[in-house]
């Protein structure tokens, strides 16, 4: 077991070098002189040049600037936003908390509707139910998002008037925050319906975000599902006479979650992806938003940063599922 | 339906495996549904200055945001509507289907050549320049997709070109882990080793012996590939980082469109609806291929 966590964190390493190195080449690598891009129309003096080159670094050989973006970067220092004059990682920290609250809920909805769907696709193979599942799960993944969110804008915002179009939470209540997370926040405060609003607010981008998740969950389950179903002890399970219930409920799915969670975990890289596009369209102030904002301000140090902890944030969370994966199945565990 | 007769000669032909593939894919509603689908889009695609009704950038004052032929208001000039400065909305659809079959064709012939070949020499050669490649992918799959993709649009500017190149190199692990992968397995079968015996060099083993037998999962990856091309591009002309205003592109349609959603659902719903159906038929399409081309589903 030790060996096998020791491979997995090895091979981590070179990959987050390589992560580095691409988040540092990005502001060399855009066309034309970084410090006038910067800078913007204004344009700027040759003394305020040559002060941001010493400040960016630019006057040092490039290992020498790599190095020192790397001595930065393990002290926590992701440099400095041009735009807002704020550290980068403070920026990115202030809106991470929105990010992880949309994310959190986006999955709650796709695990509890795709998995119960899942499974009894599979049960019931080749029933209606089980042609539907697959027909809407397929639908969802060849869904584009940002038009999916506009569409159901339209249904809900517009024409029911059910859920408000853009924002966490409606301008009537204010608070201090002191987790970052609404929902919490808003119960801690006390104020009746900031709640309530909170959680209209949530709704229709938590479902908009986790309906990849929520196609890929439910295929994924199922085919897992029909595979387990196969398998010896099913059968002597079911020939023991224990009910079906239980043949599925405990003999056949525990196996089949195996797979099932390593999806779950794999999914983050394709939330974070999806709250880029989520984030703009309900004017969410989570990470995605902010990481589009940046871009269009050409605030570079935002992006590299943003970049970069994203990078990691997937990472890390692969190498836990990983791990995870290798825990509870042996035979991965042992292969060298 | 009587089944085809094969004589012996045709067997491992060229004709007869696809006469063999088609027999299997025919076999799934979705997949063939697909096909017509996309075979549609392509008519559009190819003949779109001769069958869309009207000229895609072309203004129409008297008629902006004018709703469908059906609904109070709606025109037979315009059948689907007008948008906010009166360009006809079907015209610019079929125009747009253009764009995505462009998008889709170029990005895979990019991210598919340069992934089988990255993938080959991985796979063929190991050793230090396996791990090169194989690490150098991994820093690209640790970026989320449309992340990376803006990244790069960033660096290089928003255009529909530069769109294309970042989100061929976002696709590119995936091929090459597969071509790795299928090279690997195949690499030390008997049919290699008697073909490196009778002096086969490197390049010809490479290509001409393995290659081949790896090609089934290669296009199964390239259609989802295409169907993830179409789907990144319209975001990334959405966000505002792809095909640029005025062009009749899905993506960037929906962002000119956002602010009158509340006011007109069809300048929104169309363009959509048009992405939509078409990476479900490419997707559907996908599933009949993996299905036809796998060997381990076929009943003999």
């Amino acid at each position: 077991m030790f060996r096998f966590l020791l491979s997995r964190l090895m091979m981590i390493v070179p990959t987050f070098i390589g992560v580095t190195i691409a988040a540092f080449s990005f502001i060399r690598l855009l066309p034309g002189d970084p410090i006038l891009l910067m800078a913007g129309e204004r344009g700027v003096t040759p003394e305020r040049r040559a002060e941001l080159e010493q400040v960016m670094g630019f006057d040092r050989p490039l290992w020498e600037q790599y190095l020192g973006f790397l001595g930065d970067l393990l002290q926590g220092d992701l440099g400095v936003s041009i735009v807002t004059k704020a550290p980068v990682l403070e920026e990115f920290l202030g809106r991470f908390p929105a990010t992880i609250e949309l994310s959190v809920i986006a999955i709650i909805f796709a695990v509890a509707l795709g998995l119960p769907a899942g499974v009894i696709a599979a049960v019931r193979r080749g029933s209606i139910f089980d042609h539907t599942v697959m027909g809407v799960s397929l639908t969802g993944y060849s869904m584009p998002i940002f038009w999916w969110g506009l569409l159901l804008i339209i249904l809900f915002s517009g024409i029911l008037g059910w859920t408000p179009v853009s924002g966490r939470i409606s301008f009537l209540y204010y608070f201090e925050p002191v987790t970052g997370f609404m929902l919490i926040d808003s119960l801690l405060s006390g104020q009746s319906g900031a709640f309530q609003s909170a959680v209209m607010h949530l709704i229709l981008p938590a479902v908009v975000l986790g309906t990849i998740p929520l196609a890929v969950i439910a295929r994924q389950t199922r085919s897992a599902m029909l595979e387990v179903l196969s398998e010896d002890y099913v059968r002597t399970a079911r020939a023991k006479g224990l009910s079906p219930a239980r043949v599925i409920g405990v003999h056949a799915l525990r196996n089949a979650l195996i797979t099932v969670v390593t999806v779950i975990g794999l999914q983050v890289g394709v939330l974070l992806a999806g709250a880029i596009l989520t984030e703009t369209i309900f004017a969410w102030p989570g990470i995605g938003k902010w990481m589009i904002d940046s871009i269009f301000r050409r605030d570079y140090p935002s992006v590299q940063g943003g970049l970069l902890m994203i990078a990691s944030i997937v990472m890390l969370v692969n190498l836990i599922v990983d791990l995870t994966y290798g825990l509870i199945n042996p035979s991965i565990r042992h292969e060298r | 339906m009587a089944e085809p007769v094969i004589s012996t000669a045709q067997i491992g032909t060229f004709r007869h495996s696809l006469f063999e593939f088609w027999r299997y894919f025919r076999e799934n509603p979705g997949a063939v549904a697909g096909l017509y689908f996309i075979l549609l889009v392509l008519f559009c695609a190819i003949f779109a200055d001769l069958i869309s009704p009207w000229d895609p950038t072309q203004q129409n004052r008297d008629a902006l945001l004018q709703p469908p032929v059906w609904q109070e208001g709606g025109s037979w000039d315009y059948i689907i509507g007008t948008d906010a400065v009166g360009r006809d909305l079907l015209s610019r659809i079929i125009h747009g289907a253009r764009f995505s079959m462009f998008i889709g064709a170029m990005v895979v012939t990019l991210s598919m050549s340069a992934g089988v070949m990255l993938g080959l020499i991985a796979g063929y050669f190991r050793g230090r320049i396996e791990t090169v490649i194989m690490r150098i992918m991994d820093v690209i799959l640790a970026f989320p997709s449309l992340l990376l993709a803006l990244g790069l649009v960033a660096i290089l500017g928003p255009a529909l070109i530069n769109a294309m190149i970042a989100i061929a190199i976002v696709l590119l692990p995936h091929f090459v882990r597969l071509t790795r992968s299928s090279v690997m397995s195949e690499k030390n079968k008997e049919y290699v080793i008697a073909s490196r015996l009778a002096g086969a060099g490197h390049l010809r083993l490479m290509i001409n012996t393995i290659l081949p037998n790896c090609m089934a999962p290669l296009i199964v990856q390239g259609t989802l590939s295409f169907s993830n091309a179409i789907l990144d591009a319209a975001a990334l002309g959405f966000l505002g980082m792809g095909a640029q205003p005025p062009t009749p592109e899905w993506g960037a349609m929906l962002a000119e469109a956002r602010e009158f959603i509340l006011r007109a659902w069809w300048v929104v719903t169309f363009p959509g609806l048009a992405i939509l159906l078409t990476v479900l038929s490419i997707n559907l399409m996908g599933d009949g291929l993996r299905d036809a081309l796998d060997p381990k589903m076929k009943r003999s």
